[in-house]
């Protein structure tokens, strides 16, 4: 499956946001992160979990499908590329478009932005700077085979279902060994439409 | 007026740039001609971070005017290329507007502060310093050094004390951090430092971490925990809140503050009881075992849970794990060491590492985490009241006299010992010190009992500080000399493994802004001492420090600036020069006692110093989060860093009734504070957490106790008794002070209006979520 890529493994988070930090350091988005820290049960737990772009492969990068002008390029290695300035129009519609919420819109510049696997860095061979940092190991970037040589047993998926919709993505999630589901369940459940509880 | 020192070029030029200076290209960067233009020509110094004991190597990028612009991950033995959010935006510091760039001085607490010369702030000073000492003595003038400093400065610290000023009093802000692991260690094995390296922690099968939540202070040493972890190795934490590396834990023992002695006791009782103790080892190595033995008979499990507010259970089961573990190892941190029985503490966690023979081998052995960069080097060398250069002690005739030899002064010359950092601040408080200069720190924010210790500075007659930042404690000074950062000079500093890794100049300092080893040097000058301080650079002071710790424990004689490039960091003791240094201790079975022998101690848990009653039934207790570092004078000027952690809040459990951001009071003995609540069970219910980086009226130091442990004299600031109650609204965060004509910079305002963070701290509840 994946050659070298990012791998997410949320039980070694401990939120400290490094990666966010690095993500505003690297050069490609001049001051801005592109990574999201959500903490999955606040007022319960620590547990942190940071989502980077998940490079999605099958259907193709809904965002850049979705795309008006066309401004979302997918390189022929599969990363998914931020938004081209030139012909960004800045309407969202990958915002909304994306299963898992990662693209940004800068409102003042009415462009979007996001995670482009550091393409500056990965193209030349070197990690992205959020995975080179991180001090756990939460964000690791290698092949899988570099993964399971660190870390033996360990089982990763790379499909999420939405739904009935499953997506198949590039950047690949660690998960429970004893709970290999597949695909992971993607996406909060859907308990309210327009106010009506459609459970 | 004196000329500044000589200073190195611009490490641009690849002639003069510190050994191991890249240009991006060659350090796995992009090739230039293929990337942003204006980063053309970059170069990369290799440094490590100025923060925590950690010691993360790191590139300081430098822009081809010479200018420190930005970071680039490492790969150094520490930490393999990872850093922390406090590591990557370090070099924000460096060119801050809110640099200090010219000597502050007022002669008054009443009048503003005005730039002054050089000549005129040394002049000033050095007269305060014979006024004070001519009427009242020379123990009236007293020095305060820091543990941020490079081992050169402290070195420098302690001699300039005792032979410029003559005074007994010199202490240092290491004091607040691990003295009484120190004090622990050098009592059990002669030698104050961790037992192991890193590494070793990758090899361990048991790994206990007592009261040290290693995911914010020391982020970058998590990959090491996760190491082991990933080899199937059991982990406990012992921390009364869950923690993010506690979350994954095996075993979690939340116990309540300030009991932590009690459990270890116990849990040494299981292992002895369940004859998981290694006779052997014990009986070959030790001494004190019988007395210890009868000792923790008396704490059976049941007895401990009791103290410790636990199930009885988990002390059989951490007994187990560690007890039948192959390897064991046990790492703490400020957790259990500031107690007013931090001491004993530490020694119940050595006891049971000791009765269980892990000592000495790959994978088995002791740690304490160190808080600041250089909180093991910051006291080897003199800056500690009670320790002469080489770690030898004050009160020792035989220590004085080789100290006296090499510092040329006569033996009635050299002052005996002094008193602790806080004691100093009661002195002063009494007048009997009345003048007093700082180096690198902030007791305004770090000490505990915050009306005492402005109290205190206040009755000072002169008070001059060193900082690069006006901080709460520079703004109560007379003159503030504004100095150099970690970026712009070299130095030392050993980790919390005892490595001595060596810092690099990446860019000169601004017009207007010495070396500390400078300024200090400039006023030993002109107090007389001159011949004695003819210190051009770090280097010089290297030298002489490398000679006055020859043939001690602490001996770094072996390690030169050359070989620390070489190597990237060499353990001591390191007694010649072609000694690979020490990582390991105690392998060869011999510890540094004089019968070569681990001196066991009894411990018996006492209660804390403040007592709960019906009016103060909670614990209150305080520590770190992961944006931020120690009094914030650094951190809560650096805009990622302040928007990712705005201000201070109080943890409390659900079953107080308060919801998410609502304003609750802290009150205790010393006083009371409003801070928004932050709900969650990640926290015991009879205990309250507050963090401790911000001033008053939000800080958690205007609210602990000042009691001081009697040996290690490190003050009591993880328990303390407090009650809440619900407030009308939250005290405002104060921004940091600036000096006059400076602006705060304006990124650091981000979110300082909001309640809470944006984004909750550590996940640890601020929006309520569907
Ligand atoms: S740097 Fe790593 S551990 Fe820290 S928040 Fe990001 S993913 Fe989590
Ligand atoms: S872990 Fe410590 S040394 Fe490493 S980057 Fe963070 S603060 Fe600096």
């Amino acid at each position: 499956m994946m050659g070298k890529t990012i791998f997410i493994d949320p039980g070694r988070c401990i939120g400290c946001q490094a990666c966010v930090s690095a993500c505003r350091e690297c050069d490609s988005h001049r001051g801005k992160s592109m990574i999201h820290l959500d903490y999955t049960e606040p007022g319960r737990s620590v547990a942190s979990l940071p989502t980077v772009c998940m490079h999605c492969e099958d259907p193709v990068a809904p965002c850049a499908e979705v795309c008006p002008a066309d401004a979302i390029l997918v390189t022929a290695d599969g990363v998914v590329q931020q938004a081209d300035t030139t012909r960004c129009i800045g309407c969202a519609n990958c915002v909304n478009a994306c299963p898992f919420g990662v693209p940004k819109i800068d409102l003042q510049a009415k462009l979007q932005m996001k995670c482009n696997l550091c393409y500056d860095r990965t193209a030349y061979g070197l990690a992205p700077m959020c995975a080179t940092v991180c001090p756990t190991g939460a964000l690791f970037y290698g092949t899988l085979e570099e993964l399971q040589a660190e870390r033996p047993g360990v089982q990763v998926a790379d499909s999420f279902a939405f739904g009935d919709v499953v997506v198949s993505t590039g950047v690949a999630m660690v998960v429970p060994a004893d709970k290999v589901q597949w695909p992971v369940p993607g996406g909060l459940p859907v308990v309210e439409v327009n106010g009506v509880d459609v459970r | 007026m004196t000329a500044a020192p000589p200073s190195r070029p611009l490490p641009v030029d690849p002639s003069i740039a510190p050994p191991g200076t890249r240009n991006f290209r060659d350090a796995g960067g992009i090739p230039a001609d293929q990337w942003h233009a204006d980063q053309n020509g970059e170069t990369l110094v290799p440094t490590h971070c100025c923060f925590c004991g950690v010691q993360c190597g790191m590139y300081l990028r430098v822009d081809r005017g010479g200018k420190v612009f930005g970071v680039e991950p490492r790969n150094h033995d520490i930490n393999r290329m990872r850093l922390c959010p406090k590591g990557i935006n370090a070099y924000q510091q460096v060119n801050h507007p809110d640099r200090l760039t010219a000597p502050l001085l007022r002669h008054s607490r009443d009048e503003p502060f005005r730039e002054a010369s050089w000549d005129e702030a040394l002049d000033f000073t050095v007269s305060e310093i014979r006024r004070i000492q001519n009427r009242y003595g020379n123990d009236a003038f007293g020095l305060l050094g820091g543990a941020s400093l490079f081992s050169e400065k402290t070195y420098l610290v302690g001699k300039f004390a005792r032979v410029a000023l003559k005074t007994r009093h010199v202490d240092y802000n290491g004091r607040l951090c691990m003295v009484s692991a120190a004090g622990a260690n050098k009592l059990a094995f002669g030698i104050d430092r961790a037992g192991n390296p890193f590494s070793d922690i990758l090899l361990t099968d048991c790994l206990l971490i007592a009261g040290s939540n290693v995911g914010e202070c020391f982020p970058v040493m998590t990959q090491y925990l996760w190491g082991a972890r990933d080899r199937g190795a059991t982990l406990i934490v012992v921390d009364p809140r869950e923690t993010a590396i506690a979350r994954t834990a095996d075993i979690h023992v939340a116990l309540k503050p300030g009991t932590d002695s009690a459990f270890f006791n116990s849990v040494l009782h299981v292992v002895i009881k369940e004859e998981m103790d290694d006779e052997s080892f014990v009986g070959a190595h030790a001494t004190g075992w019988e007395e210890v033995r009868d000792k923790v008979a008396e704490y059976p499990p049941e007895r401990a849970a009791e103290i410790c507010g636990i199930p009885a259970d988990q002390i059989v089961q951490v007994a187990r794990a560690f007890g039948r573990a192959d390897k064991a190892m046990a790492w703490h941190a400020r957790g259990i060491e500031h107690h007013s029985q931090g001491v004993e503490n530490c020694l119940s966690v050595i006891n049971l590492c000791v009765a269980t023979g892990n000592i000495g081998k790959p994978g088995a052995g002791y740690g304490t985490i160190t808080g600041q960069g250089n909180g093991q080097g910051g006291r080897e060398h003199g800056q500690k009241s009670d320790l002469l250069p080489g770690g030898r002690s004050i009160m020792n005739e035989e220590h004085r006299r080789q100290i006296c030899a090499i510092w040329g002064i006569e033996e009635s010359e050299l002052p005996p010992a002094g008193t602790s950092m806080m004691e100093m601040v009661w002195q002063m408080q009494r007048r009997e010190i009345r003048g007093l200069i700082g180096i690198c720190n902030n007791p305004f924010v770090s000490l505990p009992n915050y009306a005492v210790v402005k109290d205190g500075y206040d009755a000072t007659e002169f008070h001059a500080q060193f900082d690069f930042f006006l901080s709460e404690t520079a703004a109560n000074a007379h003159v503030v000399f504004p100095v150099t950062t970690w970026a712009e000079d070299e130095g030392v500093m050993a980790n919390a493994e005892a490595r001595v890794v060596k810092h690099n100049k990446a860019q000169e300092p601004p017009a207007g802004v010495r070396t500390d080893t400078w300024v200090i040097c400039e006023l030993a000058r002109r107090l007389g001492a001159g011949a004695k301080f003819d210190f051009p650079g770090s280097r010089e002071v290297f030298e002489e420090l490398r000679i006055a710790s020859a043939g001690t424990v602490n001996d770094y004689y072996g390690i030169t600036y050359d070989r620390l490039d070489e190597t990237g960091g060499i353990a001591w003791p390191c007694p010649t020069t072609d000694h690979p240094g020490t990582p390991r201790l105690f392998e060869d079975g011999r510890t540094y006692h004089p019968d070569a022998k681990i001196h066991m101690q009894v411990v018996e848990w006492h209660p804390p110093m403040d007592p709960y009653t019906s009016e103060y039934p909670l614990s209150l207790t305080t520590g770190r989060t992961v944006a931020h570092f120690l009094s914030g004078n650094q951190t809560r000027r650096l805009g990622a860093l302040v928007e990712q952690t705005p201000r201070p809040w109080v943890e409390v459990h659900p079953s107080h009734g308060f919801r998410n951001g609502d304003p609750v009071r802290v009150v205790t003995r010393r006083g009371s504070e409003v801070f928004p609540a932050l709900v969650t069970e990640a926290i015991r219910p009879d205990t309250v957490f507050i963090p401790y980086h911000w001033p008053v009226p939000t800080a958690a130091n205007a609210l602990t106790i000042d009691a001081l442990d009697p040996r290690s004299k490190i003050p009591e600031y993880k328990v303390c008794a407090a009650r809440i109650e619900p407030a009308e609204r939250v005290d405002e965060v104060p921004a940091p002070p600036t000096a006059p004509g400076r602006e705060a910079y304006p990124e650091a305002q981000v979110s300082r209006a909001d309640p809470l963070p944006p984004t909750s701290p550590q996940g640890r509840g601020t929006a309520e979520r569907g």
